[in-house]
């Protein structure tokens, strides 16, 4: 009888449960589509560094994220090499370069360059075309920048800092935060589009031998090395997504957005349940005067923010998997995942029962005696 | 009426309103209420009728004196306390039915056992029975919106008797309603009231009920003034008291209710 009374209390003034449903729907969507974003941009920063088989990450000082490696002196390698527990050590290189589209215009893309093998960075979701590029002016670009590399097809022409360039791959969802395309090359095109000299690199990746130490790999690697940073990988990528996402604000700007979303609808809910309290004073007076513990009045109101929480909650819902279906394509896409459809739940719940703290002060003050006063 | 009480008031003083406004709407009563009867409080406005009544029925609690409930003193207990009370063994019924406006009759009247906490089913069926007890077995669904006064009123009883109260009370039951309605709700009472397990006590305005009641107990400026049994009152000088009262007419009037 709770969930109907509190059904109908809710359905009865239609043009309220509709407000209480948009403050809900907005909440989640907001919550959901800045959660999703969030866990895009943590998807897309941190590709790379899942991608790349090494356990250990040598870069120079300064290089605050993947995208922004310096120059390593080439020495590293053999340092690193010494050390026991390395079983390998491979150059990579990533860097900025203009990329010259057929009709002359430019982009800005970001070469990465590696042998092909297990040490490497290879490209992956490769879904036309070569895995690796195999002739020396071969690359690899992602399907979702093409338009913007002009890029047709298989085999189509461009230029790279100057060099003649031919695609033969195409990669599906290899995304850049930066916005700049990933182009995938072998190490020794890389050298030849960028301006790192043969013998050096941008980052050397470290795989252990089996059974190495990490940690006890690492404080060695650290202390022949001196000046560079030696990163375990769970270490580099904390890194660059605290780099992009805390060390640029955007991620931030995307938690600060939800935390927003959450206090809109709370407050729109807790607005409409109090004004549907009120309205059902008399009602909930007559409760208490039919002996109804104040428990059972304030289930009756939890009941009505809950209902509304879970119509509000799955039309939420729907909405956002539509928009992340169609956010593929977009510079930012939209991750949701059913993890985050039922910690969503669990937040518009929590919003909605902090909704009802207002309203249960309120009847937690009526006096049944007023029920013969009407 | 040598049963033991179900019903007793003793030496209530209600004070109410604040500082200069405060006056003391009951000043001492004392009565008691047995099962299977039929008791109308009758008295002018503003004369303490609802504050007794909602004393009696542990909504209010009175400034000195005791209430004692099946056997239950009322004295000192918490709001909380006092709502388990009304749970247990009271029944209400309202001047303007305060009925749930978006449930129907049979989830009106479940509602109450819920709240009583009667599993479904028992709720279920005692919502039915208590309204085919009141006459409205054919209304079961339908909304008070589409009940006529009478038919909410019966609604309103069948939620007050639906749990077996020991005690119902009724506040103005009939001033809302048409004669014939008013006639037809005070029958049912007299009816409801001859089980030996429960008492009824209506608070009227209204002379022509009297001959329904077996007591009527009137009370003036917040003292008892009189007590006679229905069937014998003075209805005439019942009436007398009654601000706005039906002067010589009463005595017809009271016939035509009785007899109609
Ligand atoms: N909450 C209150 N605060 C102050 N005075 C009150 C309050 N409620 C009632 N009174 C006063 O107490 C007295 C008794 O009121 P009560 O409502 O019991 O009368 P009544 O006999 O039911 O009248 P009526 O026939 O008009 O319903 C009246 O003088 C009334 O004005
Ligand atoms: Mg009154």
């Amino acid at each position: 009888m709770i969930i109907k009374l509190a059904t109908r209390n809710l359905f009865h003034d239609r043009a309220r449960f509709l407000v209480t449903l948009i403050g809900i729907l907005f909440a989640v969507l907001l919550v959901a589509i800045q959660l999703g974003m969030f866990f895009g941009a943590r998807q897309m920063i941190t590709a790379m560094v899942d991608r790349a088989n090494a356990d250990i990450w040598i870069g120079a000082y300064g290089a605050d994220s993947i995208e922004q490696g310096l120059l390593l002196t080439g020495r590293e390698r053999f340092v690193a090499l010494s050390v026991p527990g390395v079983q390998e050590v491979r150059p990579l290189i990533v860097s900025f370069a203009e990329w010259r589209k057929p009709d002359q215009s430019t982009a800005h893309i970001v070469v990465v360059g590696s042998n092909k093998g297990e040490e490497g960075i290879e490209p992956w979701n490769v879904v036309e075309g070569r895995e690796f590029p195999v002739s020396p002016n071969g690359v690899i670009v992602d399907r979702t920048y093409a338009k913007a590399l002009g890029v047709t097809g298989i085999g189509s022409l461009a230029q790279i800092e100057g060099h003649p360039v031919r695609v033969e791959g195409l990669t599906d969802g290899i995304r850049s935060f930066t916005t700049s395309p990933y182009v995938f090359t072998s190490l020794g095109e890389a050298h030849t589009l960028t301006s790192v000299p043969q013998g050096q690199a941008n980052f050397y990746l470290v795989k252990l031998a089996p059974g190495a130490d990490t940690a006890q790999v690492k404080r060695e690697l650290q202390s022949r090395l001196g000046k560079v940073f030696v990163f375990t990988k769970d270490e580099f990528r904390k890194q660059n997504l605290s780099y992009w996402l805390f060390g640029t604000g955007a991620g931030g700007a995307l938690l600060g957005g939800t935390v927003l979303g959450l206090i809109v609808g709370t407050v729109i809910v807790a607005q409409t349940l109090y004004s549907s309290t009120k309205d059902h004073l008399s009602e909930f007076a007559t409760l208490r005067a039919l002996g109804s513990s104040a428990q059972y009045i304030h289930k009756v109101i939890l009941a009505q923010a809950v209902v509304s929480g879970l119509c509000g909650w799955a039309l939420g819902t729907v909405l956002t998997i539509l928009i992340s279906t169609f956010s593929g394509e977009a510079a930012l896409p939209i991750i949701f995942t059913p993890g985050l459809a039922v910690f969503l739940l669990f937040v518009t719940l929590v919003m909605c029962t902090l909704s009802a703290v207002s309203s249960i002060l309120k009847v937690t003050k009526i006096d049944p005696a007023m029920v013969f006063s009407r | 009426m040598t049963r033991a009480p179900i019903l007793e008031a003793r030496q209530i003083v209600k004070e109410l309103g604040e500082g200069n406004a405060k006056i003391q709407a009951l000043k001492g009563v004392s009565l008691t209420l047995h099962p299977g009867e039929f008791t109308l409080l009758m008295g002018p406005s503003g004369s303490g009728k609802t504050t007794l009544l909602s004393i009696l029925g542990c909504i209010l609690s009175p400034t000195s004196g005791s209430v004692i409930v099946a056997g239950e003193n009322a004295s000192g207990r918490s709001a909380e306390q006092l709502a388990d009370l009304r749970r247990r063994h009271l029944g209400f019924i309202f001047q303007a039915y305060n009925l749930f406006p978006t449930l129907d009759a049979l989830d009106n009247v479940k509602l109450a056992l819920d709240v009583r906490g009667f599993s479904a089913e028992e709720a279920a069926k005692r919502a039915e029975e208590s309204l085919r007890a009141v006459g409205l077995g054919h209304r079961l669904h339908s909304h008070p919106g589409t009940l006529s006064g009478g038919e909410k009123q019966r609604v309103a009883i069948a939620r007050a008797i639906s749990s077996s109260p020991a005690i119902v009370l009724a506040d103005e039951p009939t001033s809302a309603l048409d004669t014939e309605n008013g006639h037809a709700i005070m029958e049912l009472l007299q009816k409801l009231a001859k089980d030996d397990q429960r008492t009824i006590l209506a608070v009227t305005h209204d002379p022509r009920t009297i001959p329904y009641a077996d007591r009527v107990i009137e009370i003036e400026d917040g003292l008892i003034k009189e007590e006679a049994n229905g069937a014998e009152a003075p209805v005439e000088a019942v009436g007398e008291t009654r601000p706005a009262g039906g002067s010589g007419k009463t005595g017809r009037k009271r016939k035509q209710y009785a007899n109609a």
